[in-house]
């Protein structure tokens, strides 16, 4: 029996990808598990598998399509079987025309005529009444505007996503810019250049300022003693491979999630009325890309090993660096973990994801100057600063968080038993 | 406050009004010795005695015209007519003579009467007796018309309507007389005829219903909750004067509308909600008004072809979805 591949949903908010390229052609086998396409989100690139071993039968868009989640992407089936479209519930065998050309002209009600000539696109709209109410009030024409309803049709949430893009992007200013007092620099007439936010950078500043706005927000710093830890990867590391090395974010993920199993409090999420506390430890780890910021999650973290953690862990970075996360990688952390250590900063302060509890931002290790025992010496430093909260827990609570994953570190034995 | 069937909180309300008022009486088929079909009125006759409890005859238009007459000359009568169905057969004395003696003799004559009848389906009795056809006798000026379809408000909208001086007709629902709810015990509890009334709150959709449905529509809200859908569910409770305001505010909140009615879609109350809200709310919609109704034949006997035929929690929750453009 034939069955679809839809467009998966990967992260809540997805209401699209692109189809970059096809991995497999018509007519190739597919075994299960096996990647058929490259989508493109928000977020990043993401590898398509086939949940059905067959031969790859038909595709229903072609590669650099927009496709909205759920909505077929291709017919995996036996070699010889017929294959019905209709049967299987597609409604268009041909990728859909493109929307600005609509077969049948309707005619635009004078109520609803621009009151001003527009010079960009014309043609009918289809708009919901309180989309086009909104768009009367805000001044917004609805050409510019595209729809994610039924047959394009803009909704209030249409108008909504249009409002955040445009306040994102500074109107340009009318008044004469200021005059520059150093005469080397050459003024090009133009105060900035525009450039249009990337989807990823559109939804970072969207998750992050509704983070900042809802979460409140409290700061713990540690400094957290790594000579131990430090002696222990290199011991464990001289017993490994080069290409099986621990690194120390390693460390970090084993000892955070070994801390989040004993204040469960901080795996969880707040949901209005109920904080959610997670049976899973999974750890996002921060990934830097030139195109904006993106998280891999390691899940299950409490229960693996250390030598488990940084196989997987490699291997997730690696894919995370080159656009080619999976969906379930990207989905489902718990606690995110962000390292510019090798940036060479003392502490940082990160911004909660939501719907976490907290994250960890973490700083490099130095030499410094410590005092033991009323004696100078020179001591191995990290400082960690967590950021949680407010809704879900409280200080002494995320103290004592701070102190379960300082002493994890100090005392590195903890972790490998 | 008890927590009573709502055949019990219409059984005590019919009570304490013969009990407040010596103008009010029963009649109808089997209300007296057999104690309703419905089992409403049991203990009534030993109670108030033949004089205000009168069997009568098996003669829907004897009934509601002996009632009307009784209600011209004074007394309030409450008749009962053992289902909707067979008040087709009193159309004429409801329709022709109730509703329309106050306006056609210039106000000088008043008829408080109120039929209580019982109507809708899902108890498999065949096609003519299963019918929801509240809208017909809604469609008349000069009667009203209340549904109520929780056991507190069926106490409280029928006291209101004996106490009414207009002919109000009470339409109880089959499956419901034996859902339990709190009721209050005052003798003074009364809920206003013509205003509806919001039984769950919600930001996301408006689910507007009535009667048997409305129960229907609270466990869909339950379900879509889990989903994190808050639907804000509208009772409407009288379908004339149909109390419009609370939908319009709803409606400007949420964008989108359900209407979920047991009768069938053509000409029903999701048809009248819609145009209602279209002429005033329009610019407030952000989807296409759903209508959830019967299925448009007359109600089969088979047990799981009537179930089919009637609305059910999962088209409830469909139809919200769609209106939320979620698959």
């Amino acid at each position: 029996m034939a069955e679809l591949i839809s467009m998966p949903k990967l992260g809540f908010d997805m209401r699209e990808g692109t189809l970059v390229e096809w991995s497999k052609k018509v007519g190739d086998s597919v075994a299960e598990g096996e990647v058929i396409a490259i989508i493109e989100t928000d977020k990043a690139n993401v590898e398509v598998t086939s949940f059905k071993a067959g031969m790859l039968r038909q595709v229903l868009v072609e590669a650099g399509t927009v496709v909205p989640i759920g909505k077929p992407i291709a017919v995996i089936g036996a070699a010889d079987e017929p294959i019905d479209l209709a049967a299987l519930g597609v409604e268009e065998a041909v990728p859909a025309p493109k929307k600005e050309a609509p077969a049948a002209p309707v005619p635009v009600p004078a109520a609803f005529a621009p009151q001003e000539p527009v010079v960009t696109q014309t043609g009918p709209v289809i708009a919901s009444p309180v989309a086009r109410r909104m768009a009367d009030e805000l001044g917004i024409d609805l050409h510019q505007v595209t729809g994610a309803g039924p047959e394009g049709r803009i909704t209030k949430r249409d108008i909504e996503e249009y409002v955040k893009q445009r306040s994102a992007v500074p109107a340009p200013k009318k008044a004469a810019p200021p005059p520059i007092a150093i005469p080397s620099v050459v003024p090009t007439g133009e105060e900035y250049r525009v450039e249009p936010l990337s989807p990823m950078r559109q939804t970072i500043s969207r998750r992050m300022t509704e983070s900042k706005q809802q979460a409140p927000h409290f700061y713990i710093t540690s400094e957290i003693d790594m000579e131990a830890a430090l002696a222990l990867r290199k011991q464990m590391n001289a017993l490994l491979p080069e290409n099986e090395a621990i690194s120390v974010n390693d460390l970090l993920v084993k000892a955070a999630a070994a801390a989040l199993r004993q204040f469960p409090n901080l795996n969880a999420s707040f949901a209005g009325a109920e904080i959610h506390v997670h049976e899973h430890v999974n750890i996002g780890i921060a990934v830097a890309r030139e195109v904006g910021l993106v998280t891999t999650v390691l899940k299950d973290a409490d229960k693996k090993t250390i030598a488990q953690i940084a196989a997987e862990s490699r291997e997730l970075i690696a894919r995370a660096r080159e656009g080619r996360m999976r969906a379930e990688e990207m989905v489902g952390g718990t606690l995110n973990i962000s390292n510019l250590g090798m940036f060479d900063v003392e502490h940082f302060i990160a911004i909660i994801s939501p719907p976490q509890a907290a994250v960890l931002a973490v700083g490099s290790i130095r030499q410094v100057p410590v005092v033991k025992d009323g004696q100078l010496s020179v001591g191995t430093r990290m400082k960690v600063t967590i950021s949680a909260d407010h809704r879900v827990t409280d200080g002494t609570e995320a103290a004592r968080f701070m102190q379960a994953f300082k002493v994890a570190l100090e005392q590195p034995m903890r972790l490998v038993l | 406050m008890a927590r009573i069937t709502y055949r019990e909180a219409i059984s005590q309300a019919l009570r304490e009004e013969m009990h407040r008022d010596e103008r009010v009486f029963i009649m109808g088929e089997e209300v007296g010795k057999w104690g309703g079909t419905y089992a409403v009125t049991r203990g009534f006759l030993d109670e108030f005695g033949d004089r205000r409890v009168k069997d009568t005859p098996i003669a829907e238009s004897v009934i509601a015209g002996a009632a009307t007459g009784a209600a011209m000359a004074g007394l309030r009568p409450v008749a009962e007519i053992m289902t909707i169905n067979f008040a087709f057969l009193a159309l004429d004395q409801i329709v022709n003579h109730a509703a329309k003696l106050h306006y056609m003799f210039n106000g000088q004559i008043r008829v408080p009467l109120v039929i209580r009848t019982v109507g809708g389906g899902g108890r498999q009795l065949g096609a003519t007796h299963s019918q929801t056809p509240d809208v017909i006798f809604a469609h008349f000026p000069g009667l009203k018309v209340v549904a109520p379809g929780t056991p507190a408000d069926a106490k409280g909208l029928l006291k209101s309507a004996i106490r009414d001086d207009d002919p109000v007709f009470f339409i109880e629902h089959a499956t419901l007389y034996s859902v339990r709810g709190e009721v209050p015990d005052d003798e003074e509890y009364l809920v206003p005829i013509g205003v509806s009334d919001i039984k769950r709150a919600g930001k996301d959709v408006t689910l507007v219903s009535y009667s048997k449905m409305i129960q229907t529509t609270l466990e869909a809200a339950d379900k879509l909750a889990e989903e994190g859908i808050e639907a804000e569910v509208i009772d409407l409770r009288t379908l004339r004067p149909l109390d419009t305001q609370p939908i319009v505010e709803s409606v400007k909140k949420t964008n989108r509308l359900v209407v979920i009615e047991e009768g069938w879609r053509s000409f029903g109350v999701g048809a009248e909600i819609a145009s209602r809200v279209a002429e005033l709310a329009f610019d407030h919609l952000d989807a296409p008004i759903r209508r959830v109704a019967q299925a448009e034949v007359p109600l089969p006997y088979n047990k799981r072809l009537e179930q089919l035929a009637l609305p059910q929690v999962d088209d409830v929750i469909r139809a919200a979805k769609d209106v939320l453009y979620l698959k």
